[in-house]
């Protein structure tokens, strides 16, 4: 189906003030968009200059090997773009909702002169965020006649069946080979990725198979090695050049109650249809929320930064040695690769994995308000209630910090959920602790999942300061633990697991901190 | 030969329902269901909705122009509710509208008033309120009630499997278009084209030919749209036949999830006897099978029950009894396995539950009672061609099980933190849909002018592979190479009156009727090339696009011969119907001989427990497999991985939950989880073992599709084994699926 552009043009009504539009000068449904436009003969007199007149709603980037000018709306999904839009199938639906990996597609962005890429679930996308971007469907990866090397390597390991979840294997293991990071398996890459024929053996062997060829790769020319191999089309080598080249402009349109939106990946799993309506406002485009920063032992993060970008920061990885591994469990690759701190502090999640973490980390929270001016407070007092919290209307977050640990402290974070990766805790859990001669000297733990907000367990931290480290110490606290939580029971788990997880959790905290003081036959009397 | 569609499948080409050129003038549909899980409708306000700018039409169980009934072994379903509503997601309405959107809008603007009657969501409920879908069945062998005096151990228990969501990766839909005349074409993602044929034409009241299905292919089916496409498929094609406008029909996952039904869950209570040397004597089963609020496949799922009750053992004197108990959840359905696994659950839990008492390890009774030759099935069949022992004895050795074990024994004596688990777990599974009526097939061969060959059958293919056998089936019998030949879509004018494709017999059927019409049609040219060559018949033969002669290649072509064959005027297009002999079922007694064969394998499971967390990996799968004589060993491992997988799923993280009020609660691809790759088992090892395979097979290679899947089993019993080598006051638990939740309850219970 092509997307059909409906103009209705009211040429009768006259304009005082040069063109401005209101909430929305279009309509959108899954298939067709309607442009109300409102001219003057004076102002406009032909179609060329209405068309330059809709730049203002223009979103600009490149699709595969095509500049992209359109005027769609910024909220509708980057999914139903390419498919309904741009007719380009091969990206699937299998859940519109972030847990499948069908509809994964690779966003580059230009980074000092190359294009850095890294995948995404296109269906809880907003359009807008596309702007200024290379956008890459399974299509903008083939090559013209023969398969690519990823795909050479799914056939020859009989790696696809029914074929529904394959391009978006396909294009995961892609962007594993562009994104060139280092200790990342080709599994991890596809930990988004679900497929519900094969069992995954023999697409794990198609990812060793690349990644065994990516170790010849030419690091200083990776997209020509790339392109030269056969991973990916010539038009690649372009794309930084006409990245650059992209004018892209920030269309402020002009009105309130508009929705924020970082990356989405919160929003649109439950409201795409409410948003693609929408005038929404995109966080993405605040620069100044971005950044790992540190300065003068305090560590810094804007509420845009994504669990990649924290997984990926070698300052945050000397500060904490299991880093990779803690991200790990979190989400998966696509959505690591979206999910912001701002995002999963707002949406207020009591399992919010982030924050918990930055909870136990006992950090303080920037708060803007729309006139620039700052605020700070605890982290701890941000959640007040379930999904109620200290954020005002004409806010926004703005960043987080928290002081770097010394040599005396350790951290440590634990997730179960009924399925380790992409899944959603049953109880999550941090700390942070601050031990001096087999003495706690500092202490904070949260817990997720045991209480209608992500819980800083204040009872339990402050009868630690001040014992002594072992097992009698723990279990103590462990009961102080009990009596700060209340889960209830639900799809996750009944609250009777989930206290005994919270024990196990906190157990597992000092357990993997101090392997040789505490150990867990002591802890639960065996 | 890989699969033929591997090449469009990795470059995003393939296409679905979802993927078709609309035309148009196309519309959206999208389906109004019942918000609660019983009650008597009150009133239903449409006004609203129906005042919407861009929706088209609401339609209703008043506007079917038949009958409103799709039920297809029992007449107890309708398209759309009338009166009453029998289960949460139960469809009312069909919302038609310009774009989904507006659909969507449309549907949160309906309000129901329903007055509210009692909630059934489990079986036992059922049956203590005698709420049952139809009569139990039961088999018989022997005499279980009296030999259970004869026997050292005796014990009785009750088992849990919960339901599995079929979570195929491509959701239900269909595309509908009007035709001339009246007829209404509509391309659905369905394994069984024929049930859409035949339940559109019932319910729109019209012959079947005025309704052409056409399959292109499945994103997965699972046995998931067995039956339950047609509801989507129909609705579709009843907005046609008033609108006379195309109508798309694709469910979201969430309308999904919530609408269809599941794998059965299933409460058994069993009774099992042994002799002082562990020989299971006598074995009782009551099944209660979850139903849901509608027959739909499960009294054929119940059968199959009580066909795999004894799994791979010979066991003398059997008595089981399934009931098929009507409750408030969506009808569930027809789940690879279709029944069995649920089956074999249960004897594996006896097992283990006698061995546990008895103070042995599980697989002591289980090798002492494995199937022998001539054995006799409690349904009557004669076991031949038993290779249970053998795939048995080969695991153990090939895998060198011994060492294993002492190296799982050795673990757990040294390690507190964690602990391993293993188990063995064989497998029969009979082959042939149970319903000896529905194992038939039928191939339509086209050689066109220039050699081309185009092959009809009404195989689905899913993923399973099924075109690509067809095709090595037409290229082998045919003498000519692969690329001429192209498997056609799965339509209803080319080839009708077909059979699902499941049971794991689609590639025997189809292709045994592949193979007829192509030997008839090689029949033919023979003749042909024997006058052209001057020699007799059988010295022909045809290889790599050429004739032989004497098993010599001759000169004359593939091309040429068929040139020479339509100037002869000799027929080129072929019809076969196949229909599988030996099998025969007699209800009344409920013996016969049901399955063509029975495939065989045996899987050795070993797992680690992070006791600690109560979170677990699986270390490895090896398998031994029967395959028979396998005609593409890439599409049957793909199906052996493909299937442990789910069933490691079915016993591990997914889990079904509904609430008391019949909601499902774990609705959504978030709450709902199948196995990702870092659950898939670290190793998995597949050795065929080379058997003789069965004539009834297609050539020889014996099914796959469903049977890989029982290996999951293992899992469930190698997790146990492992949560009490860390806790020996675990009482060992038998309530699939074994979740974390229940991993760490059961290290920690006192
Ligand atoms: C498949 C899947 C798996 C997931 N797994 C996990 C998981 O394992 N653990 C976990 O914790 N979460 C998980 N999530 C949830 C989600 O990814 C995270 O919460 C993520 O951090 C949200 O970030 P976002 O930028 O995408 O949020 P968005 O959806 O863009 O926003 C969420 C909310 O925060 C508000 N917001 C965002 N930034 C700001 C700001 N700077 N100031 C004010 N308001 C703001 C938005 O207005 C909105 O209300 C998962 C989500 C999906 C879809
Ligand atoms: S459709 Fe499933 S992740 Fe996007
Ligand atoms: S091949 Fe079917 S879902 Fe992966």
């Amino acid at each position: 189906m092509s997307p059909k552009i409906e103009i209705s043009i009211l040429s009768e009504i006259k304009l005082e003030k040069p063109i401005t539009y209101r909430s929305k000068p279009y309509l959108i449904n899954s298939n067709r968009i309607t442009l109300f436009v409102y001219y003057s003969k004076k102002q406009i007199s032909s179609l060329h200059s209405f068309f330059l007149s809709c730049l203002f709603y223009m979103i600009d980037f490149i699709l595969n090997n095509q500049i992209i000018k359109t005027s769609a709306g910024a909220g509708i999904t980057l999914l139903d773009f390419i498919r309904d839009f741009q007719q380009l199938k091969g990206t699937k639906i299998g859940c519109r909702e972030g847990d499948c990996g069908a509809c994964t597609v690779l966003v580059g962005e230009l980074v000092d002169n190359s294009v850095a890429y890294q995948s995404i679930t296109c269906c809880i996308s907003p359009l807008g965020n596309a702007n200024g971007k290379h956008i890459v469907t399974v299509e903008g990866i083939n090559l013209p006649k023969e398969l690519n090397t990823v795909q050479k390597a799914m056939v020859d390991n009989f790696a696809t069946q029914c074929g529904f979840c394959t391009p978006g294997f396909v294009v995961s293991m892609t962007g594993f080979a562009l994104e060139n990071k280092i200790n990342t398996t080709c599994n991890d890459a596809i930990s988004g990725n679900i497929c519900r024929c094969t069992g995954y053996k023999s697409i794990e062997k198609a990812g060793f198979e690349i990644e065994e060829k990516l170790q010849q790769r030419d690091n200083n020319h990776q997209i020509d090695w790339l392109i030269k191999e056969g991973f990916i089309p010539n038009y690649f080598e372009t794309i930084a050049e006409r990245l650059k080249q992209l004018k892209t402009q920030h269309s402020e349109i002009e009105s309130s109650n508009r929705v924020k939106v970082a990356n989405g990946t919160d929003l649109y799993v439950r409201h795409a249809d409410k948003l693609a309506d929408e005038n929404v406002e995109l966080l993405a485009d605040k620069k100044e929320l971005k950044g790992i920063l540190f300065s003068e032992g305090v560590c810094t993060l804007g509420a845009n930064t994504t669990v990649t970008e924290i997984a990926n920061s070698t300052e945050l990885q000397a500060l904490f040695l299991k880093l990779k591994k803690f991200m790990k469990l979190i989400s998966s690759e696509p959505i690591r690769n979206m999910g912001t701190l701002g995002g999963n502090f707002v949406n207020a999640s009591p399992i919010g994995d982030m924050s918990i973490f930055f909870l136990a980390l006992n950090s303080t929270l920037t708060i803007q308000k729309e006139d620039g001016t700052e605020r700070h407070i605890p982290f701890q007092e941000f959640h007040q209630k379930y999904k109620v919290f200290d954020l005002q209307e004409d806010e926004i977050l703005k960043s987080l910090s928290f002081k770097v640990l010394d040599a005396n402290e350790s951290f440590n974070f634990e997730k179960v959920s009924k399925r380790t990766h992409l899944d959603i805790a049953s109880v999550n859990s941090a700390g942070r602790l601050s031990v001096k001669n087999n003495i706690v000297t500092d202490a904070h733990f949260a817990v997720g999942g045991a209480a209608e907000i992500p819980k800083y367990l204040h009872k339990t931290s402050e009868f630690l300061v001040g014992k002594a480290l072992n097992a009698e110490t723990v279990k103590k606290a462990e009961a102080v633990l009990q009596s700060e939580i209340s889960p209830i029971s639900d799809v996750r788990g009944a609250s009777e697991y989930k206290r005994l997880l919270a024990r196990q959790l906190f157990y597992a905290h000092f357990i993997e901190l101090f392997p040789s003081e505490i150990e867990l036959n002591k802890l639960i009397g065996q | 030969m890989k699969n033929i569609d591997s090449f469009t499948h990795v470059r995003g080409e393939s296409l679905y329902v979802d993927d078709l050129m609309l035309r148009q003038d196309v519309l959206f549909g999208l389906c109004f269901d019942s918000p609660k899980a019983h009650g008597k409708i009150k009133s239903v306000d449409y006004s609203k909705a129906e005042a919407l700018k861009g929706v088209i039409k609401i339609f209703t169980y008043k506007d079917i122009l038949g009958e409103n009934q799709i039920g297809g072994i029992i007449q107890d379903e309708p398209l759309w509710a009338e009166d009453e509503v029998h289960f949460w997601g139960q469809p009312i309405a069909f919302i038609v509208a310009e774009t989904e959107a507006i659909a969507k809008k449309a549907r949160a603007l309906i309000t129901i008033d329903i007055e509210e009657l009692p909630v059934i969501t489990t079986a036992k409920e059922a049956k203590e309120k005698g709420s049952f879908i139809n009569a139990p069945r039961s088999f018989k062998l022997g005499d279980s009630a009296k030999t259970f005096a004869d026997c050292e151990y005796v014990f009785e228990g009750e088992t849990f499997s919960n339901g599995q969501e079929h979570l195929y990766l491509e959701t239900q839909g269909c595309y509908a278009v009007p035709q001339e005349n009246g007829s209404i074409k509509l391309t659905s993602s369905t394994q069984g084209p024929t049930a859409v044929q035949k339940t559109a034409a019932r319910v729109l009241g019209v012959p079947m030919h005025k309704i052409e299905v056409d399959v292109i292919r499945l994103g997965g089916g699972f046995g998931g749209k067995e039956d339950q496409a047609t509801p989507w498929a129909v609705m579709a094609a009843v907005a046609v036949q008033y609108l006379n406008r195309p109508v798309k029909f694709m469910l979201n996952r969430h309308d999904d999830l919530r609408m269809t039904g599941k794998r059965h869950p299933y409460s058994s209570f069993y009774k099992i006897g042994l002799t002082k040397d562990l020989k299971i004597k006598a074995f009782e089963v009551e099944f209660l099978q979850n139903s849901g609020a509608a027959a739909d496949l499960s009294p054929a799922i119940a059968e199959r029950t009580l066909f795999h009750a004894c799994n791979s053992y010979f066991i003398p004197n059997v008595s089981t009894t399934v009931y098929s108990c009507k409750t408030n959840l969506p009808p569930n359905t027809a789940f690879r396995g279709f029944g069995g696994p649920q089956g074999m659950f249960v004897i594996e839990s006896a097992i283990s539950a006698v061995a546990d008492k008895i103070g042995i390890d599980r697989r002591q009774i289980q090798e002492e009672n494995l199937l022998a030759e001539n054995d006799e099935f409690s349904y009557g069949q004669i076991a031949t061609q038993v290779e249970a022992k053998n795939t048995w004895f080969s695991a153990k050795e090939k895998f060198q099980f011994e060492k294993l074990e002492d190296e799982v024994f050795a673990f757990n004596q040294e390690n507190k933190r964690f602990t391993k688990g293993i188990s063995l777990m064989p497998i029969t599974f009979g082959i042939s849909f149970t319903n000896t009526q529905m194992n038939h097939a039928r191939a339509l061969i086209h050689i066109y002018l220039d050699g081309s060959v185009g092959v009809s059958t009404g195989a689905v293919e899913m993923g399973q592979g099924v075109n690509t056998k067809m095709l090595q089936v037409a290229q082998s019998v045919l003498g000519v190479s692969a690329n001429r030949v192209k498997i056609e879509t799965t339509n209803t004018t080319r080839v009708a009156n077909t059979s699902p494709s499941a049971a794991s017999s689609t590639a025997d059927l189809n292709g045994k009727a592949v193979e007829m019409a192509c030997k008839s049609l090689i029949d033919r040219l023979r003749k042909v090339a024997a006058k052209m060559l001057s020699s007799e018949e059988k010295n022909i033969s045809f290889q790599e696009d050429f004739v032989y002669l004497d098993a010599e290649k001759t000169a004359l072509s593939w091309e040429e011969l068929i040139t020479q064959a339509m100037a002869q005027r000799v027929a080129l297009s072929e019809n076969a119907h196949y229909a599988t002999p030996i099998i025969h079922f007699d209800k009344t007694k409920e013996k016969g001989h049901p399955f063509a064969y029975h495939v065989y394998g045996t899987a050795i499971t070993t797992v680690t427990v992070d006791c600690l967390r109560g979170t677990y990996e699986i270390d490895a799968v090896k398998m031994v497999h029967d395959f028979g004589k396998s005609m593409n060993y890439a599409v049957d491992m793909g199906q052996i991985e493909g299937g442990l997988a789910q069933g490691i799923g079915w016993m591990t993280m997914e889990e079904i939950a509904y609430g008391k009020d019949g909601r499902l609660l774990s609705n959504a691809l978030s709450t709902y989880k199948i196995p990702d790759i870092f659950s898939a088992p670290k190793t998995v090892e597949t050795i065929p073992l080379e058997t003789e395979g069965s004539e009834w097979a297609i050539k020889k290679s014996k099914a796959t599709g469903e049977p890989p899947l029982m290996y999951g089993i293992g899992t469930y019993f190698a997790i146990q084994k492992a949560v009490k080598a860390f806790n020996p006051n675990y009482k060992l638990k038998f309530h699939a699926p074994f979740t974390p939740e229940k991993v760490l309850m059961g290290l920690y219970e006192k």
